[in-house]
């Protein structure tokens, strides 16, 4: 069982982060990148093409983290495998010991920097999830037996922060009920629809089914800002944040300080289960977050306890 | 042309011009508020990505309104199949492309799924 099932399922607090993405360097590209956050993070998400620009396989990449001695979640997609590959991609995960798996549909190919590439989308995210927990039952989608089963944790994602807001956790309910036992949501610049999302999830149970994990992101600059807000589908960043950065006399100070008040508010969440940090660049500011918001690193964590309640 | 590419023919002469049926052989439209959840550049079965513009339009094709906004709304006015837009639709079943779902729907053909698939334990098919 992954520290990350077992933590979970004991409902204690966890930090995952995002492996920043590889594209050579070998191994210690890879450790070089995990270092300055290694003290605080319980699993790393390996990414998988993200924004459909490529990079190193997430299998790969996820395999590199075992070797550094941390725990991998691989994300897969379905942008750019059809069902074999996905299944394949899973059971040769599970042969080197990656039991975190965290399955998305995808941002589409339009998003990236190879738009003529043809898109896949042979299955969708809950259909995925699905398929995860049927290996795990012993068998591949057309019912061949495997033996012995593979053990995986299956998470997916969920997007509170665009619509339809009021079906997103009917969304995260479907993603439950095909399997998922996290969900790590998409980053939000508005923290009124994390909290609106986060109070339904609670009041309708569908926090209690499986645990939600909100996304911090933590950019430097307010052409990253723009960046986000205009190229990465999904993420809709209010006028008045980028107006904020643009108008600081530190942006790096400034973009810190919104990372710093998303996450305080995620933490205040009824159900929160964890949080999820994404940092363009390989520096300590993920500890630097951490710290601040009073996470204490991991060896300390599992010593002496921690939840959320009380850093806030 | 035999029976079968006859329906399939008229059923597309039916369904293309008022749903943009795309003849997957599998129709879900009863499921779905009566939009054809193919339509989706991603041809997403399951509900909306993450990637709605703010605005409810597509990520891929911003100047179209998501699918599956459509879907919601329209189910939810729907006065019958309530509660089905929550089911676990099983992957396409890519044989199926260009057949009559009518025919398949008689035959049973369109409700067979491989026989891996679990819908999950709370999802009803």
């Amino acid at each position: 069982m992954s520290r990350l099932e077992r933590k979970l399922s004991a409902r204690e607090f966890v930090v995952t982060a995002e492996l920043p993405v590889i594209d050579g360097g070998g191994q210690a590209e890879i450790e070089r990148q995990l270092e300055p956050m290694r003290p605080f993070v319980d699993a790393f998400n390996a990414t998988d093409n993200p924004s459909a620009h490529a990079h190193c396989s997430p299998l790969a990449v996820a395999i590199g983290l075992l070797q550094a001695g941390v725990e991998p979640v691989m994300q897969l997609v379905c942008r750019d495998r059809n069902r074999l590959a996905l299944e394949a991609d899973l059971m040769g995960a599970a042969i080197h010991g990656i039991e975190n798996i965290c399955c998305l549909t995808g941002d589409d190919v339009s998003a990236g920097d190879e738009p003529e590439a043809r898109r896949v989308f042979d299955l969708d995210g809950p259909q995925l999830i699905a398929l995860a927990r049927g290996l795990q039952g012993g068998h591949y989608l057309s019912g061949r037996r495997i033996e012995p089963a593979p053990h995986f944790l299956v998470g997916a994602v969920e997007n509170p922060g665009t619509p339809p807001y009021e079906y997103r956790v009917r969304r995260a309910a479907m993603k439950a009920a095909a399997g998922a036992r996290f969900l790590q949501l998409q980053i939000c610049f508005r923290p009124v629809l994390l909290e609106r999302f986060m109070r339904v999830a609670h009041d309708t149970g569908v926090s209690e089914r499986l645990a939600l994990i909100p996304s911090i992101c933590i950019l430097r600059t307010a052409g990253g800002m723009r960046f986000v807000a205009h190229h990465v589908p999904g993420i809709d960043v209010p006028r008045d944040t980028v107006a904020r950065v643009e108008n600081a006399p530190d942006a790096e100070t400034e973009c810190f300080e919104i990372a710093y008040e998303l996450a305080s508010h995620a933490l205040a969440q009824p159900g929160v289960a964890g949080l999820h940090f994404i940092s363009f660049r390989k520096d300590a500011g993920i500890a630097k977050l951490c710290t601040r918001l009073g996470i204490p690193p991991r060896i300390e964590r599992e010593t002496n306890g921690y939840s959320a309640s009380v850093a806030v | 042309m035999s029976i079968a590419g006859l329906v399939a023919r008229a059923e597309h002469a039916v369904k293309g011009p008022v749903w943009g049926c795309q003849m997957c052989g599998q129709c879900v439209l009863h499921s779905t508020g009566l939009t054809c959840p193919m339509n989706c550049p991603k041809t997403l079965r399951n509900g909306p990505c993450g990637g709605v513009r703010a605005d409810g339009h597509c990520e891929v094709k911003p100047e179209m309104r998501c699918v599956w906004l459509k879907a919601y709304e329209r189910s939810e006015r729907l006065p019958v199949w309530r509660g089905h837009i929550e089911h676990l639709r099983p992957p396409v079943d890519n044989q199926l492309k260009g057949s009559s779902a009518w025919l398949n729907l008689i035959s049973g053909r369109d409700r067979q799924v491989p026989g891996g698939w679990v819908a999950g334990p709370d999802v009803t098919p």
